[in-house]
């Protein structure tokens, strides 16, 4: 088990608290369920150290909207790699909602789809290999492709953007 | 219970095979090993489903056969079209020779 | 017709060298065959019963003879010297190699052509009117929105893990030929109260297990926010869509059970959040599409050649040729020529390489380089010479490609059936063969006139049957195969789903039973009426006492 981020693999600094234990009193970087957080609020909010989220599959990333800068840290699980929604929770939270943390996959999260959750605004991959093997893996997979069709959040040029500037240039030029 | 043989396809070349006695697979449904019971046919399909046949073949599944003259066939229509080819291209496939 | 620029060239390039890595690491066994699946299937790489197929996607149905002939180069190189033209304006190979398909998807990146989406839980090929930029009776062509709808959906890196496949089709002529209303998503071009061009909005049709016609989700949408409303559209349905069950994944089950209202009241939400963001698409961007397909160089010519009528004087079999597969072009002096795939007893959509590449020729000296591949499993050249036309067929007779049938009785849609496919409980061809030859006279077919038999071999619907004149549905009973009839669906504009008429045949007894039905049909026909009006109007029962009598 390893995650990469930033071209990097990383330590993992967060404590995945189930619903039933308690919250160490500060410190420790926490990360609670979506329920956990809503149940708790103003204690998980009050509380000193990193707090985190992790949404599932059917949860709504709206219900993060109002406490948006508080996370340092939202997990996004893929219970299989056939599980698409987070791919639209990524790009909600990251383009409706202004999210600057850290965008973690974790679950079924294989080399093949990386590009396209990076694509929707995720920026760490928790992958089952080890780290060496995971980090060839993100690096491959981000180097797949060098040309998009759609504008998201990731600030990719697409190639309509380019065709675009390319178009304006002959304009200038010509005239 | 009927006797049962295990098919697959072939990951290179995607063919309809059946897996032999010795763990191997074949283009040719006589040449399978067939099991006579449910233990049997349980037995095989543990030895068709590894993570080494993985590199050989796709999907092994069990299938019902009966002897024939001799001559194993399949007793599902469907099985009997893998075994011979296309119905409407009887030029293509195993039926071609 | 869309020309790739060096981005499209780089995109398909890209996907070809990534399939290549990951069919190496499939054979390798560093991906497992449940990895692997859906990477080969958004490659159109099926596991079908005798071989693995690949379908490559002919996008909205528009190839230049180049492209054809490429496709039947590809027979010849890569499978067994044919293809078969699908319901889905694409074409599918039987027998590739795995290892090879790679190397055969270099080839078609070569004349601008892949199989990507072809397959999988993602947005698949966009579908048109095949007579788009030709038809006498189109708003606008719809080909520059699907070339933009191409782009949008390929490689969309949210939407490619949707919980079942996605279909979008579009129709720029009030006569719908492309069926948009069992689609996911159906675009019909209309003008508004203000007189813009735009489009009306259905969601949720589709066929298969659980048959729906599309609902309207909005009226009118235009040009410039198709986009972000597909995303909102897609958006709604990638969060809320069903995963529990594969059988009601698919969009329209999501549909019917939230109801339209409350979809609308979602879709119009997520809209208004992104529509004003960078998916909307200028005048400007359009204009650069439209231009892509802007018409070829017709010459001016007098709606009626005097060579061509008397051609047809002389020649009665080019004759009925003209009256059957001809269609009404926009340009005077130019007509749209059909290509029927369905000669008599033949196996419904596949061509053979040699009658690939002779089309690709007759394209390039007869059409402005212009093929379709229909719905209906057939070609058109759109941009005939009126002049041209009795050189052309006789051209395609000499091929067995001038079969007279267009939208009659032997113009079967069939899927591959038991015979190729993987899924299927029986089989199609055989059955289409059999009614094809117990119609194959013409003067009866033209007496019966249009009918519409679409045969499925499964439940999942890809022949079409639940919205044929005349469906036949092949179903596995005890080990037998045996087929249910419905009547009165219908593909077009007033799009309905057929009714099953009762209790199944057995493969024997079906041909018969079809002409019971076509029988009583003609014995109580008023003047002009088509099979599917006389059903409409007298109903199910007259039909269904011919099939089961008092039973």
């Amino acid at each position: 088990m390893a995650i990469v981020k930033n071209d990097c693999v990383i330590d993992n600094e967060w404590v995945a608290l189930d619903d039933e234990s308690s919250v160490p009193e500060s410190g420790a970087n926490v990360l609670v369920s979506l329920a956990r957080f809503k149940a708790e609020h103003d204690s998980l909010i009050a509380r000193n150290g990193g707090l985190g989220v992790l949404l599932v599959p059917g949860d709504a990333p709206e219900d993060l909207a109002d406490d948006i800068d508080r996370f340092s840290l939202i997990a996004v699980k893929f219970p299989a790699y056939t599980d698409g929604r987070g791919y639209s929770y990524g790009r909600i939270l990251r383009e409706r909602y202004g999210y600057k943390g850290e965008m973690r996959a974790v679950g079924d999260v294989l080399r093949d789809q990386i590009l396209y959750m990076h694509r929707c605004g995720f920026d760490a991959y928790e992958m089952a290999d080890d780290g060496d093997v995971a980090l060839e893996k993100v690096r491959a997979a981000l180097r797949d492709m060098t040309v998009y069709y759609q504008p998201t959040g990731d600030d990719r040029a697409t190639a309509g953007s380019l065709r675009e500037r390319r178009r304006a240039a002959l304009d200038g030029a010509s005239s | 219970m009927s006797l049962q043989v295990v098919t697959a396809n072939r990951l290179d070349d995607g063919l309809a095979v059946f897996m032999t006695a010795d763990d191997g697979w074949s283009t040719d449904i006589r040449d399978a090993v067939c099991a006579k019971d449910a233990q049997q046919a349980e037995a095989l399909m543990a030895r068709a489903d590894t993570q080494k046949q993985q590199v050989t073949v796709v999907g092994p599944y069990l299938i019902d056969v009966a002897q024939e003259d001799g001559v194993l066939v399949p007793t599902k229509y469907r099985e009997v079209l893998r075994t011979l080819g296309p119905s409407v291209r009887t030029d293509l496939g195993y039926q071609a020779g | 017709m869309y020309r790739y620029d060096d981005f499209d060239r780089q995109l398909v390039a890209e996907r070809t060298a990534q399939f290549r890595d990951q069919v190496a690491r499939r054979i390798s066994g560093e991906l497992t065959e449940d990895q692997f699946k859906p990477l080969r299937l958004m490659n159109g790489v099926y596991l079908q019963l005798h071989a693995y197929m690949l379908r490559v996607a002919v996008p909205y149905g528009t190839l230049n003879g180049e492209q054809m002939r490429k496709l039947g180069y590809i027979a010849r190189t890569y499978d067994k010297g044919y293809g078969h033209f699908t319901t889905r304006q694409n074409i599918q190979y039987n027998w590739p190699k795995l290892n090879e398909i790679p190397d055969a998807l270099a080839d078609l990146a070569t004349v601008e052509m892949h199989a990507i989406q072809t397959s999988g839980n993602c947005i698949r090929n966009t579908t048109t009117d095949q007579y788009a930029g030709a038809a006498a009776d189109e708003i606008e062509d719809p080909r520059p929105y699907c070339e933009l709808i191409r782009q949008w959906s390929t490689f969309h890196p949210e939407f490619t893990y949707l919980p079942r496949k996605f279909k979008i089709a579009v129709t720029g002529s009030p006569n719908d030929r492309a069926a948009v209303r069992v689609h996911d998503i159906g675009l019909r071009m209309h003008k508004n109260a203000a007189g813009e061009t735009g489009f009306e909005v259905t969601i949720g049709g589709g066929l298969g297990r659980t048959p729906f016609v599309g609902k309207t989700v909005r009226d009118f949408i235009g040009k410039n926010d198709l986009f972000s409303y597909l995303e909102a559209i897609l958006r709604v349905y990638n969060r809320f869509g069903r995963r529990d069950n594969k059988y009601k994944a698919r969009f329209k089950i999501l549909v019917h059970e939230v109801g339209i209202d409350d979809i609308r009241q979602q879709v119009e939400e997520e809209w208004a959040k992104i529509k004003d963001g960078s998916l909307r698409v200028s005048d400007d961007e359009i204009a650069q599409y439209i231009a892509q397909f802007a018409p070829p160089a017709f010459e001016e010519l007098q709606d009626n050649d005097p060579e061509f009528e008397r051609r047809k004087q002389a020649h009665p079999d080019f004759a009925a040729w003209v009256r059957s597969n001809v269609i009404a072009h926009k340009q005077p002096g130019y007509a749209i020529a059909n290509i029927s795939l369905k000669p008599i007893g033949g196996i419904p959509g596949d061509a053979t390489a040699a009658q690939m590449e002779l089309v690709g020729d007759l394209a390039d000296q007869y059409s402005f380089g212009d093929v379709r591949v229909t719905h209906e499993q057939n070609l058109v050249l759109p941009h005939v010479k009126k002049a041209d036309l009795f050189s052309l067929w006789a051209e395609l007779n000499g091929a067995q490609l001038a079969t007279a049938n267009l939208g009659f009785v032997t113009d079967i849609i069939a899927c591959p059936g038991l015979d190729y496919c993987a899924l299927a409980t029986a089989r199609s061809i055989p059955l289409s063969q059999r009614i094809s030859e117990r119609f194959g006279d013409l003067e009866r077919q033209y007496d019966i006139g249009e009918l519409k038999i679409k045969i499925s071999g499964c439940i999942n619907a890809c022949g079409h049957h639940h919205v044929g004149h005349i469906g036949i549905l092949g179903l596995d009973k005890r080990g037998k195969e045996f087929y249910q009839i419905t009547l009165g669906g219908d593909a077009s504009q007033d799009a309905a789903i057929g009714k099953i008429a009762g209790a199944g045949f057995s493969e024997a007894e079906v041909v018969d039973a079809i002409e019971a039905l076509i029988t009583r049909y003609i014995d109580i026909r008023t003047v002009g009426e088509r099979f599917i009006d006389t059903y409409r109007r007298v109903g199910m029962d007259p039909f269904k006492e011919v099939l089961y009598g008092d039973r």
